[in-house]
């Protein structure tokens, strides 16, 4: 009989075990088992938003060296990575006849300043004819009215006198004539000079040759760069905003800057310009940040994050941006009440970058909604709060 | 009146429960597999609901974007959202890939998506949502990544944020949320090198690089990398506007293809994974009949055994009814025994597959059903063995 009861009580036990397994596992899966959910109350904190962007290092003045007339490079005189100053000779073109044709205007116009000698020397010699012819004029006139010659000897040296002054005035002429002509010449020579120092390339800033893109030798046309060289104190980075992220942008925000060779460093600066214009094809708005320094060894055209903070707004109504859901083309929040879950369409501001998101509307002080949850809710979902869903089951969370 | 069919169970209910056992172990197997059948079609059927789409706007002649390649400009959007009845129109791109942290890859769905646009993870088990337009994650937890983590897709490394839950593709593979313009560039960025030796392709054709035009090549490159493509355009409709007519509109004057949820469905599920959804299914077909025939021979191996027994009952004059009522008890108990077991095993280990396993109530309830009537069934064969024994063999044997 005490065999009889030891076998019924194991077979109670047993069938108590696998029944308790069976309804265990009901719970825990199908439709009878509640939805886990993490939930937050909704509070008043403060909420800093943030704005992100990525942007690449441009040189704010960079500039391109090259000749104003199609030609062929005769030497390049600096290479890539070298500090010019500024009036620097950096390249020369070819002249091809330039030198001889300053020769020739300089030639011409050393021959007009001596044309102008020559005219001046006239002149001189005029002048004295004349004075010789007007002491005899006015030597036979006075003899001519007291009578000692005749009225026709007074008259020949009076028309002597005259004809003197005529000279006198064609080689004063002669000589300003010639003076213009070597003014001209020299202005020509002077143009040849110019055009000759024309074919220097000189660097317009103190700054660094960034591209060397013609040799000697090589052929290029008018405004094509022969060297390319960056302001390097004028670095800034090109940020580029998801339009629908930008709002707050502003000019003088505060700025924090990585660059992709230094991930672990950032970078202070601000936003120095915003641009009217925004692309129209990447949807993107466009800002310039300037490094409050320039960090040493940053290269023109790296890839940066941006981060930008905006002012924080005080004691707002926040919950995690998690609980946001849509909803039948509705943004909204699951609210935890007694008798179950209500889904409250909100109206919310800000995004902090914390993942905090500001409710304007909808929600009050102290509601419980919830964040994370298992799967997708509806009105009668049946859930059980836990306090995560990730480390408490990983088992659950990986079903 | 005692119970005959307890009172044996009593006696060897070792025996008995073992035998449940190992019927329930194979019972398990079966309904692992009907949930496995269940978890491939769900798995296309959540992929459509977690998109939050109406209509899916793919390439023209295409049954994009999960079926097959689908490529459209980025800007197609604009020009939907201007049709009455969209409320919402968002890009969204798809890409498969192997996504490595660490130095281990996994098989992950790369979604570009829109934050607050359809294509949205709908809800999240940990972490927050993007904050960020650029290298920022949420993945499905079945990717194995957890949060802070840094996972590189093509040239970047993205943080993962958040974490969500059967976000998968219709092949099962977990997805990794990334912003769109992130997507765009990971899913037609070449690698460097072979930029690089495009740009000198590029520069060595004398037709693209002349030196007449100085910059030309320069631009002709940066068109080269730049990428202003996607796969689909998900749209949500305003309410009481028909999704067919909308779609009818789009194929009609926008010279794109436009699935309804139904069309999408019938791509997904009776195109895409037909295939692979018949050899699971005809496997299970298999497995219910193996497993049906062994619960029947178990039943009447059991009564065989049980036969000199049986010859006893009938020797001290028990009667037909009693015999056969303990017989079908003990069938019927076997088949409960080994159903609950089924079942519980089956929740147990589902969770430890690789794809998703769906236990479906009513495919249990099936199976329960199926379970009892082939226990029946077999103990009217033991029966009818039963009750033709000779009383005689209680004492001859």
């Amino acid at each position: 009989m005490n065999t009889q009861r030891l076998r019924r009580f194991g077979f109670i036990a047993a069938a108590a075990i696998l029944i308790a397994a069976f309804v265990w596992v009901l719970a825990r899966s199908g439709p009878l088992a509640p939805v886990r959910v993490v939930t937050a109350t909704v509070a008043r904190a403060d909420i800093a938003p943030m704005l992100f962007g990525i942007g690449v290092v441009e040189a704010r003045r960079s500039y391109l060296v090259g000749p104003t007339s199609a030609g062929r490079v005769r030497s390049v005189k600096v290479d890539v990575g070298e500090q010019v100053t500024a009036g620097q000779v950096l390249a020369e073109m070819e002249p091809v006849d330039l030198d001889q044709r300053y020769a020739a205007t300089s030639a011409a116009a050393a021959r007009a300043r001596n044309a102008v000698d020559t005219a001046a020397a006239q002149l001189a010699d005029s002048v004295a004819r004349r004075r010789i012819a007007a002491a005899n004029a006015n030597r036979y006139d006075d003899l001519g009215r007291k009578g000692f010659v005749s009225i026709s000897v007074s008259e020949g040296k009076s028309q002597e006198l005259k004809s003197a002054d005529a000279q006198m005035a064609a080689a004063e002429s002669a000589l300003a004539a010639a003076r213009q002509d070597f003014a001209r010449l020299g202005a020509e020579r002077d143009g040849a000079q110019q055009q000759r120092a024309n074919l220097r390339l000189q660097a317009p800033v103190n700054g660094i040759v960034t591209a060397r893109d013609a040799e000697a030798g090589s052929t290029v046309v008018a405004g094509q760069a022969v060297l390319r060289l960056i302001a390097p104190d004028s670095l800034w980075v090109k940020l580029r905003l998801d339009q629908n992220r930008s709002t707050g942008l502003a000019p003088d925000l505060p700025a924090e800057i990585v660059l992709r060779s230094r991930p672990q460093q950032t970078f202070p600066g601000k936003v120095a310009r915003i641009e009217l214009i925004s692309d129209s094809v990447t949807e993107e708005r466009v800002a310039q940040v300037s490094f409050d320094s320039v960090p040493t060894g940053v290269s023109v055209g790296e890839m940066s994050e941006i981060t930008l903070r905006l002012p924080a707004i005080k004691a707002a109504l926040v919950v995690p941006n998690a609980a946001l859901r849509q909803r039948d083309g509705k943004s909204g929040v699951w609210l935890q009440t007694a008798d179950g879950l209500r889904f409250v369409a909100v109206k919310t501001g800000v995004a902090g970058a914390d993942g905090m998101l500001q409710i304007l509307d909808g929600l009050k002080e102290g509601d419980a909604v919830i964040t994370h949850s298992e799967r997708d809710l509806s009105a009668n979902t049946r859930t059980k709060v836990v306090s995560s869903l990730i480390a408490a089951a990983p088992s659950a969370a990986g079903k | 009146m005692i119970s005959l069919a307890g009172r044996d169970i009593l006696h060897s209910w070792d025996k008995f429960v073992l035998t449940g056992i190992g019927l329930g172990l194979l019972i398990g197997a079966t309904l692992t597999m009907a949930g496995v059948y269940r978890g491939m079609v769900d798995d296309a059927k959540v992929l459509l609901t977690n998109s939050g789409a109406d209509l899916w706007v793919v390439q023209k002649d295409t049954q994009g974007p999960y079926a097959e390649a689908s490529t459209i400009k980025d800007d197609v959007y604009r020009s939907v959202l201007g049709l009455p009845g969209v409320e919402q129109a968002a890009n969204v791109s798809y890409l498969t890939m192997q996504v490595s942290s660490g130095d281990t890859d996994r098989r992950t769905m790369v979604v570009g998506f829109e934050p607050g646009q359809p294509g949205e993870p709908g809800y999240l088990i940990a972490g927050r949502r993007l904050l960020r337009s650029h290298y920022e994650a949420i993945a499905d937890v079945k990717t194995g990544l957890a949060l802070g983590e840094r996972v590189r897709v093509r040239r970047h490394e993205y943080v993962v944020v958040g974490l969500t839950r059967r976000m998968v593709s219709s092949g099962g593979d977990p997805m990794l949320f990334i912003p769109l313009k992130d997507a765009q560039e990971a899913q037609f960025l070449k690698d460097n090198d072979a930029i690089v030796s495009d740009r000198a392709r590029t520069a060595a054709n004398p037709a693209l690089n002349r030196p007449g035009v100085p910059g030309l090549v320069d631009a002709i490159n940066a068109s080269q990398t730049s990428n202003r493509n996607v796969n689909a355009v998900l749209v949500r409709l305003a309410d009481g506007y028909p999704a067919d007519s909308v779609a009818q509109e789009i194929r009609r004057w926008k010279h794109l293809q436009a699935y309804t949820r139904d069309d999408m469905e019938e791509i997904l599920v009776a195109k895409l994974i037909a295939t692979s959804a018949k050899q699971i299914g005809m496997f299970l077909a298999i497995l219910t009949i193996v497993s049906a025939a062994i619960v029947a021979f178990i039943i009447y191996t059991m009564t065989l055994g049980k036969i000199r027994e049986i010859a006893v009952l009938k020797l001290i004059g028990t009667r037909n009814r009693s015999i056969a009522g303990m017989i079908l008890q003990q069938a019927l108990g076997l088949g409960v025994i080994g159903f609950v077991v089924g079942k519980i095993s089956a929740t147990l280990w589902a969770p430890a597959f690789p794809k998703y396993v769906l236990l479906e109530p009513a495919d249990a309830l099936t199976a329960f059903a199926i379970v009892m009537l082939v226990c029946t069934l077999a103990s009217t064969l033991a029966i009818r063995v039963a009750l033709k024994v000779d009383p005689a063999t209680a004492i001859g044997g």
